[in-house]
């Protein structure tokens, strides 16, 4: 087993261009086992494009990600696929293969992983619909016929189909109603709790940052400003972070937020 | 660092039969090979295990059943917790789709046929009142939408037609030269090549190269933003789809077509007459001498005129093809495909009923 003390995920002085924009500059951010670190920062501050380069598949101009502590920037193809089988990611869209239903969508990353017999996947897709709390009806409908918080949740189930120790989740609560919205924090948590999960979540949603998060990084001017939990993060002096939780929408959430944690 | 894995392994120690390794996703089928061994020591078994994950408590479940008094010992608390929780979420059965009776399908296939055959009656007559308003409020045109049109699939399409055309007119002359040759009828390749380029292939290739071309693209644009229901907000911003999306496409193709198939008449005439000079000695001047003598130019009207009918099938299939899509990508690819399946079809019918109407008219 890999050591605790090493960090899961550590980015080192990560620059990322889009032609003369720069998004990220040095850059640099850890992530240990076991934390729920969200990713936040005003619009266009990379915070999908970073979750893109943290599950590789968008690879910076300069800088080296180091995963399960593997440098990834000289590994072969073969070595990738098997980091890439450690990391489960959900896209903000659902991304779920539309000619396909929900298991069949959850039975393609295990067919492909071995050879195994097609009663035990099924078994195992049907596992993950139903730890993601949806009701085993929805596992021969095709992703257009789901609601959006059935789509988000099986969207988790996917990324969940080979049990990975990371989960990237992109705006996983984005366009949910706000009941839907809570539910889905509480699922994330009981995952992680259940699961031995490490999450990044990239979120607006202040709500989801006081109750999911133990861990929030801030991203402006192309750095990570700040890792620290919420209490710590809201009451910095920052400008830039300042600005970000100095509105109504926030302390709202702030009050709400402290209120469920200590209930 | 590398993280330590352990493979599955059973093995006799001290007279204990112990079983290693990982209950995780990367040895699921090592495990089920494992099982038949597994089964036959099941009540002596110790389990030796470091990891265990959702995956790999399925599989353990599977070998040693549901009942947490036949498990074997050495599990941890979390572990055991792990299979407590995947055996309360696992118990639910599968459901399999359904697959209804033959004539519960009948029925359907009859009924999806139906809607097909009303929802092309639909889309026809949305074209015509479309068409109607326009021509009765003139100032809805889309001038700049007409100009893209022809630009793309009438300028963009010139190269590719005037070559395609060329070929084919030099394959046509090369191919009857050889028999009039035997013949020494060398002189009437002007006639061959010039009728069969005018009255039939001239048109027919132009149409099938722009069925291919734009048609399709046609269908894919209108399907996808179908799909993602751009053409539903045009119709909430109080905007007809069909003057955006399909009237300009209709107007630019009856215009380019026509225009397109004038260019393959005479480049196919163009190529015609080279291999004409190169295998039968017959010079240019000489060529386009006899072609405005003995070809009537009512061979060419004839050609032409198919041309606007052509657009208008082609532009109705793709885009009609592209309104009807829904669902997801599949649907697009679908589409695509009938639209230009379809198009290519209608074309050579239409072109074969004209034949036949116009040498019983005498034309």
């Amino acid at each position: 087993m890999q050591s605790p003390n090493l960090p899961l995920v550590e980015l080192k002085n990560i620059t990322t261009q889009f032609g003369s924009q720069v998004v990220h500059q040095n850059l640099n951010l850890k992530i240990n086992r076991g934390e729920r670190l969200a990713l936040v920062g005003g619009s266009g501050s990379g915070k999908s494009v970073l979750l893109s380069e943290i599950a590789l598949l968008k690879t910076p101009q300069a800088g080296s990600v180091t995963l399960f502590g593997q440098a990834t920037d000289q590994l072969s193809t073969n070595h990738l696929i098997q980091l890439r089988k450690k990391m489960g990611i959900m896209f903000q869209q659902g991304a779920m293969f539309t000619s396909l239903n929900l298991l069949e969508n959850i039975m393609l990353p295990l067919r492909e992983h071995q050879r195994l017999p097609e009663s035990f996947i099924k078994e195992l897709a049907m596992l993950k619909i139903k730890l993601v709390g949806l009701a085993a009806s929805a596992a021969t409908k095709l992703p257009q016929e789901l609601s959006g918080g059935m789509l988000k949740r099986a969207a988790v189930a996917r990324a969940l189909a080979l049990d990975p120790n990371l989960l990237l989740l992109d705006e996983p609560t984005a366009g949910l109603d706000p009941a839907s919205a809570s539910d889905f924090d509480d699922m994330l948590l009981e995952l992680h709790a259940t699961l031995d999960l490490t999450l990044i979540l990239v979120t607006h949603d202040l709500d989801s940052l006081w109750r999911v998060s133990n861990q929030v990084a801030f991203l402006g001017d192309k750095q990570v400003l700040s890792k620290a939990p919420m209490e710590k993060l809201t009451v910095n002096s920052h400008p830039v972070i300042k600005h970000y939780f100095a509105n109504t929408r926030a302390a709202g959430a702030r009050t709400r937020g402290i209120g469920v944690n200590q209930g | 660092m590398q993280e330590q894995r352990q493979q599955p392994s059973l093995s006799l120690i001290d007279g204990n039969y112990l079983l290693y390794g990982d209950w995780t996703t990367a040895y699921l089928k090592q495990w089920l090979d494992l099982q038949p061994s597994i089964a036959a020591y099941s009540k002596e078994l110790k389990i030796v295990t470091l990891a265990m994950d959702t995956n790999g408590a399925m599989a353990f479940l599977h070998i040693f059943g549901k009942q947490a008094s036949n498990w074997p010992e050495g599990l941890t608390p979390t572990q055991q917790q792990l299979l407590r929780l995947v055996l309360k979420e696992g118990e639910e059965s599968i459901p399999e789709p359904k697959s209804p009776n033959w004539l519960a399908d009948l029925g359907f296939r009859f009924s999806q046929f139906w809607g097909h055959a009303n929802q092309l009656l639909n889309f026809i007559g949305q074209l015509f009142t479309a068409f109607y308003t326009l021509l009765c409020n003139p100032r809805q045109f889309k001038p700049k939408l007409l100009f893209d049109v022809i630009q793309r699939d009438g300028l963009h399409a010139v190269p590719i037609i005037a070559l395609l055309a060329f070929l084919l007119g030099a394959v046509i002359a090369w191919q009857g030269g050889l028999q009039l040759k035997t013949y020494g009828a060398n002189v009437f390749i002007v006639e061959l090549v010039a009728l069969t380029h005018l009255r039939e292939l001239g048109p027919l290739i132009t149409a099938i190269l722009v069925a291919g071309r734009s048609g399709s693209a046609y269908a894919a644009q209108l399907a996808t933003m179908n799909i993602n229901q751009e053409i539903l907000a045009l119709r909430s911003l109080g905007q007809n789809p069909f003057d955006w999306l399909i009237l300009p496409k209709l107007l630019g193709l009856i215009i380019t077509l026509p225009l397109l198939t004038l260019l393959a008449d005479l480049t196919g005439l163009l190529g015609g007459s080279l291999v004409a000079h190169l295998q039968l000695e017959i010079s240019p001047t000489l060529f386009w001498q006899r072609l405005s003598q003995e070809v009537s130019v009512s061979h060419f009207f004839i050609g032409m005129i198919k041309a606007p009918v052509f657009a208008i099938v082609i532009v109705s299939v793709g885009c009609m093809q592209g309104m009807l899509a829904s669902g997801g990508a599949d649907a697009v690819g679908e589409r695509t495909t009938r639209s230009v399946v379809q198009a290519i079809f209608l074309v050579i019918i239409i072109d074969a009923v004209f034949s036949v109407i116009f040498s019983n008219t005498g034309w």
